[in-house]
């Protein structure tokens, strides 16, 4: 399929703004202005002000003069990219592939897009009308190079369309400025009289090249489509996408559940014809006043079960703000991963902590508590207990080493060790009796002590003396000794957990 | 006549127990659970799976026991497969301990929730959904009308809820099966000999459906529960040096 670029130009991109904030603007003569080297030269201009002769770069004081009631706005720099993002963002709606044309203008890329809305005139026409309602005023053109519908949208008064393969003819009538060269470049063209493309479209490259260098070759070759040329696009597409559109603005919570019920019946068909299943996907929507916001899911299995995706979104579809209404759903699969295959879960009645309805409990649980508060243990490789089990991500992974049980280890484990007060007889028996938050308790039986060593290699600090000691009434603690045991009598001791 | 009428009873009882969430044990499934003596308080004398297990304690020390012992009970419940969860606001449990009660800690998923309201709306999804095989909620609070909720959700899907309240103040009616409270007591060696021998708790069955509370001593042997008897007598008879 052949290639077809739109251009849309802004004509008034900055004061168009400020007339949709203030409309009591329209009509008159205002113009914004921004500092350089202590005048204030003028960035951006309505027609009116055009009108009395003031162009971009005239100092205010100059303009002033001759309109004396001009009204003057701070520019500021970047200001143009801010709102040419969010146009861009909005003409995400007619095409996935937009890219930002800094100062004033947007280029998409149409191909097979515009049968959508009944052909490339009335796609035309649409955009230019639904920006009219928005405040912008704005030139589009279709063509087959990003050059010339450029190009046409600038220089061009009529043919906005330029047919497949017309762009050379197309581009003919139209002044230097439209091959996107620099001012150099269109000074020089100037002085020597080539005042149209159609004068030097005809000269060889190797002429070109030598009186204008490489840049103006390629620019005119890129116009010609002799040299590709590529868009950059403000968003990546992605592959599994699917979009819906809704002939009325939809506000309700029901109609919102449809469309995104019809999305990932659509998505979900597709992913399960090539054996795919979701990890992560956004569902995204487009208000009429141009606003837009999306949700994300994520989940732990990859999966293209319908009626599980539907319920991970359904938790936050609270979040879906439809205000004035929404006109467009999109639903785009920012992750993909093929499916295993369920046959060897069917050997068990129940299977383990990886199969797929725990999967889909504990996405379901990510979505209103957060991925954070999940946690699964395998055993870690390391004496210190705070760190033998070692947290893991996944649900799939194997312990790599067995579970230790040839070492007494307790139930209830404090995150902090507790200090204690304890007095033990003789060094390394365990206390007799010990005090912990204000209560004494009386040590009848104890084991230990099992010495654990300070990784030393991961921090610094004392080694400890673990003991299980039993009290009076037959409950079990799990005390430590902080480092040796010394004679004056500053030791410390810790409790660490409670047995069963 | 007379025997006509206690079959007309028994039959009546049996039929009251299916009404009220009593599955009779399906054919093939693990019916045993090890637990000796105290088998006999529950209704048909098997322990009630499908349902939700209360566990009060009110100190570390009584929570670390009654950890213990449903880490028991959830590794005769895993052997048919599933997956278990952990649900808890101030966890305080150490994975590693989980597999000297005979459970694998890495089939074991802990769910952190701080907040009361989300704990008890993780727990009712946990325990609908039927891959899973057992709950463990720890909680402080459980109105009636929460406990209602699980015990529906676990009639439905046939999971066993275990719910362990910490730190309770005042014990209100709840909906659940059975009320259990567990306590250290002091462990037993061989006359004569130091050290700390095997987990023993004292086992209070406060309140059960159907069934005949009970007290029991119970210590964790070998991998399976094993009822202490008469524990004095005992020691006497083994006084053999």
């Amino acid at each position: 399929m052949p290639k077809r670029f739109a251009a849309i130009w802004f004509r008034h991109l900055l004061t168009d703004w400020k007339a949709i904030r203030q409309p009591g603007l329209k009509g008159t003569a205002y113009v914004f202005a921004e500092h350089d080297h202590g005048r204030m030269l003028i960035t951006a201009l309505t027609e009116e002000a055009r009108r009395y002769g003031v162009s971009e770069g005239m100092t205010v004081t100059d303009a002033r003069v001759i309109v004396p009631d001009l009204q003057v706005f701070d520019g500021k720099p970047g200001r143009n990219l801010k709102l040419l993002t969010g146009l861009a963002e909005w003409c995400l709606r007619y095409t996935p592939l937009v890219q930002l044309d800094p100062p004033d203008g947007l280029l998409l890329d149409v191909t097979g897009c515009t049968h959508l809305k009944g052909g490339e005139k009335a796609y035309l026409q649409e955009i230019v009308s639904r920006l009219k309602t928005l405040g912008y005023e704005v030139r589009p053109a279709i063509a087959d190079t990003i050059g010339t519908a450029w190009g046409v949208a600038r220089c061009a008064t009529s043919g906005l369309i330029v047919a497949e393969g017309g762009h050379r003819n197309a581009l003919m009538p139209l002044p230097p400025y439209a091959l996107r060269l620099s001012v150099d470049h269109l000074l020089k063209l100037r002085n020597l009289g080539l005042h149209q493309i159609s004068s030097f479209i005809h000269m060889p490259d190797t002429v070109i090249r030598r009186r204008f260098g490489k840049s103006m070759v390629l620019r005119l070759q890129q116009a010609l489509g002799q040299e590709p040329e590529y868009l950059f696009p403000l968003k990546e597409p992605v592959p599994y996408s699917e979009r819906l559109e809704c002939p009325e603005p939809v506000r309700t919570r029901p109609a919102i559940e449809i469309g995104l019920n019809n999305l990932l019946e659509r998505l979900c068909k597709r992913l399960y014809g090539e054996g795919l299943g979701l990890r992560s996907a956004a569902f995204t929507w487009y208000r009429i006043d141009g606003k837009n916001g999306n949700i994300t899911i994520g989940t732990n299995h990859a999966s293209n079960r319908m009626q599980h995706i539907f319920k991970l979104f359904f938790i936050k579809l609270d979040t879906v703000a439809p205000g004035l209404g929404i006109e467009l759903f999109t639903l785009d699969a920012l992750k993909t991963e093929p499916v295993s295959d369920k046959q060897s879960e069917l050997w068990s009645s129940k299977g383990g902590v990886d199969s797929e309805e725990v999967a889909e409990l504990l996405d379901r649980l990510a979505g209103r508590i957060g991925n954070a508060a999940i946690s699964r243990y395998l055993p870690g490789e390391h004496y210190w207990p705070e760190r033998t089990p070692k947290p893991d991500i996944s649900l799939k992974e194997k312990p790599g080493s067995e579970w230790r049980t040839d070492k007494p280890r307790p139930m209830q484990i404090l995150d902090k060790p507790e200090p204690i007060e304890a007095m033990a007889l003789t060094p390394d028996y365990p206390p007799r009796l010990f005090i912990w938050k204000g209560e004494q308790h009386i040590i009848v039986g104890a084991d230990g002590p099992e010495r654990i060593e300070r990784e030393w290699w991961l921090e610094p600090g004392e080694h400890r003396d673990y003991y299980v000691a039993e009290d009076e009434q037959g409950r079990r603690y799990w005390l430590y000794r902080s480092g040796h045991y010394n004679a004056e009598n500053n030791q410390h001791w810790y409790l660490h957990g409670f047995f069963a | 006549m007379q025997a006509t009428k206690q079959e007309i009873i028994e039959k009546l009882r049996g039929e009251l127990l299916t009404w009220e969430g009593f599955k009779p044990p399906q054919p093939g499934e693990s019916q045993h659970f090890g637990l000796g003596t105290m088998e006999t308080a529950f209704p048909n004398g098997i322990f009630p799976t499908g349902a939700i297990h209360e566990f009060i304690s009110s100190s570390p020390e009584d929570t670390a026991a009654s950890g213990g012992f449903i880490a028991g009970l959830v590794q005769k419940l895993l052997s048919g497969g599933g997956a278990c969860l952990w649900i808890s606001y101030t966890r305080r449990i150490y994975p590693p301990a989980l597999k000297l009660f005979g459970v694998d800690p890495d089939r074991v998923i802990f769910v952190d929730v701080p907040l009361q309201k989300d704990l008890l709306w993780v727990t009712e999804e946990a325990l609908k959904c039927e891959g899973v095989a057992t709950v463990i909620c720890e909680t402080k609070e459980l109105s009636f009308t929460e406990s209602q909720r699980l015990q529906l959700a676990v009639e439905k899907s046939h999971v066993t809820g275990f719910v362990l309240r910490k730190d309770v103040r005042k014990i209100n009616t709840t909906a659940c099966v059975t009320r259990w409270q567990v306590r250290s007591v002091r462990s037993q060696l061989r006359a004569g000999m130091p050290g700390v021998g095997h987990p023993r708790w004292q086992v209070e069955l406060l309140k059960v459906r159907n069934g005949k509370p009970g007290n029991w001593t119970v210590e964790w042997k070998k991998q399976d529960f094993q009822t202490i008897v008469k524990p004095t007598i005992a020691e006497a008879a083994r006084r053999y040096a």
